[in-house]
């Protein structure tokens, strides 16, 4: 109950926080990321939409930043990434790290 | 099959070490392995339940509900480390009495020990959840799945061996020691959750992220083993902001308050007796 209310309040101040950042979205299917390099801008905080497109789990995870995030099957996940300096940031799926390798490249 | 050993291994082994540590910082207190054993069921069965409801809870408040559950998880992992700790700056003497059979009893021994259980059922329900997960995402592909379950029944079985050694280690130091080692080791694994905490809140955009004081990923990565162990047991991270770092001295302060302060006040009582 307790860590409902912790969740709630928490709700509440992202969504008036958060507004305006520019939203990037990266697809998963067959453990594959699509687009597998993102272009985003550097120096800016950037929203990312990850959607699952198989019906098994996946764990998103930033090999050069810090994000760690499950995203079941068929659904989607949001996270916050940046502001980052201009680069290549290297991103795995964990679950299936041979075949999910992504990078998003800073500009 | 060692990919999925590993990847388990990892998920397994904070969960496993919070847990020896706890037992054997709490050594000599009876019932405990009872609160702890029933955190362990609670935690493995909440552990199921997330997993089966991961779809909603990612989904919760614009998709950043998983890290909002993380966060609260850890969080109170945080509050129960710090209330045992606290607790044990009142009651050490009497255990270290206790360990080296001189006949003292525990006062409130009898007590119940809620945040041994609530301490290591949250252990279990983060990383847990994980691996349910990754199990289900094993079995769900169809490919080769005998040898990677057996890989992730190994790592069940290699984190666990780990705790068991650290616990065993533990148990070698001399009684009057004992507690004083467990009581720093558990303030700074309760600081070091905070700052992860702290991470989720960022990563969910609520926090706001700066950037990083440092990065040592080049000389110590997280991902190594011994970057790892030292991620869970010290809280360290190769690429800590400020807000990371306040989370981590301000949980650290906070705990060492509460001890100092029950601790000058139970000496107190006992020379005024």
């Amino acid at each position: 109950m307790k860590n409902l209310l912790i969740a709630a309040l928490f709700g509440v101040i992202s969504t008036s926080v958060l507004a305006g950042e520019s939203t990037f979205e990266i697809s998963i299917k067959d453990h594959m990321f699509s687009p597998a390099e993102l272009t985003i801008p550097a120096g800016e905080r950037v929203k990312l939409i990850i959607s699952n497109d198989d019906a098994s789990p996946e764990e998103f995870e930033g090999e050069d930043f810090d994000i760690e995030k499950v995203i079941p099957g068929n659904s989607k996940g949001t996270v916050f990434v940046g502001p980052f300096e201009p680069g290549r940031y290297e991103f795995v799926g964990e679950f299936h790290e041979a075949t999910a390798k992504g990078a998003l490249i800073v500009e | 099959m060692l990919s999925s050993a590993v990847i388990v291994f990892r998920e397994v082994l904070e969960a496993a070490l919070i847990i020896s540590i706890l037992m054997a910082a709490t050594c000599g207190l009876p019932g405990r392995t009872r609160w702890i054993c029933a955190g362990l069921f609670a935690g493995l069965s909440g552990a199921c339940i997330v997993a089966l409801f991961a779809r909603s809870i990612t989904g919760a408040f614009e998709g950043t509900g998983q890290e909002i559950m993380n966060a609260a998880i850890l969080f109170t992992a945080v509050l129960m480390l710090a209330w045992h700790n606290i607790w044990m700056s009142h009651h050490a003497k009497e255990l270290v009495a206790h360990l080296k059979n001189v006949s003292a009893k525990i006062t409130d021994g009898t007590l119940p020990l809620y945040f041994l259980t609530v301490a290591s059922g949250m252990a279990v329900l983060r990383e847990g959840s994980e691996v349910v997960l990754f199990m289900y995402s094993v079995a769900a592909s169809g490919s080769s799945t005998t040898s990677m379950l057996s890989g992730s029944l190994i790592g069940v079985a290699a984190g666990v061996l780990v705790g068991r050694l650290i616990y065993s280690g533990l148990l070698r130091i001399p009684a009057s020691r004992l507690f004083q080692i467990t009581g720093w080791m558990i303030l700074l694994l309760a600081a070091g959750l905070a700052a992860s905490a702290a991470g989720y809140l960022i990563q969910a955009g609520i926090l706001p992220y700066e950037p990083p004081l440092w990065n040592s990923g080049s000389l110590l990565s997280e991902k190594s083993v011994v970057g790892q162990l030292l991620h869970i047991l010290v809280g360290y991270q190769e690429r800590p902001t400020a807000i990371h770092l306040a989370f981590y001295l301000g949980t650290l302060g906070i705990i060492l308050a509460g001890m100092q302060w029950v601790h000058r006040r139970s000496q107190n009582r006992f020379q005024s007796a």
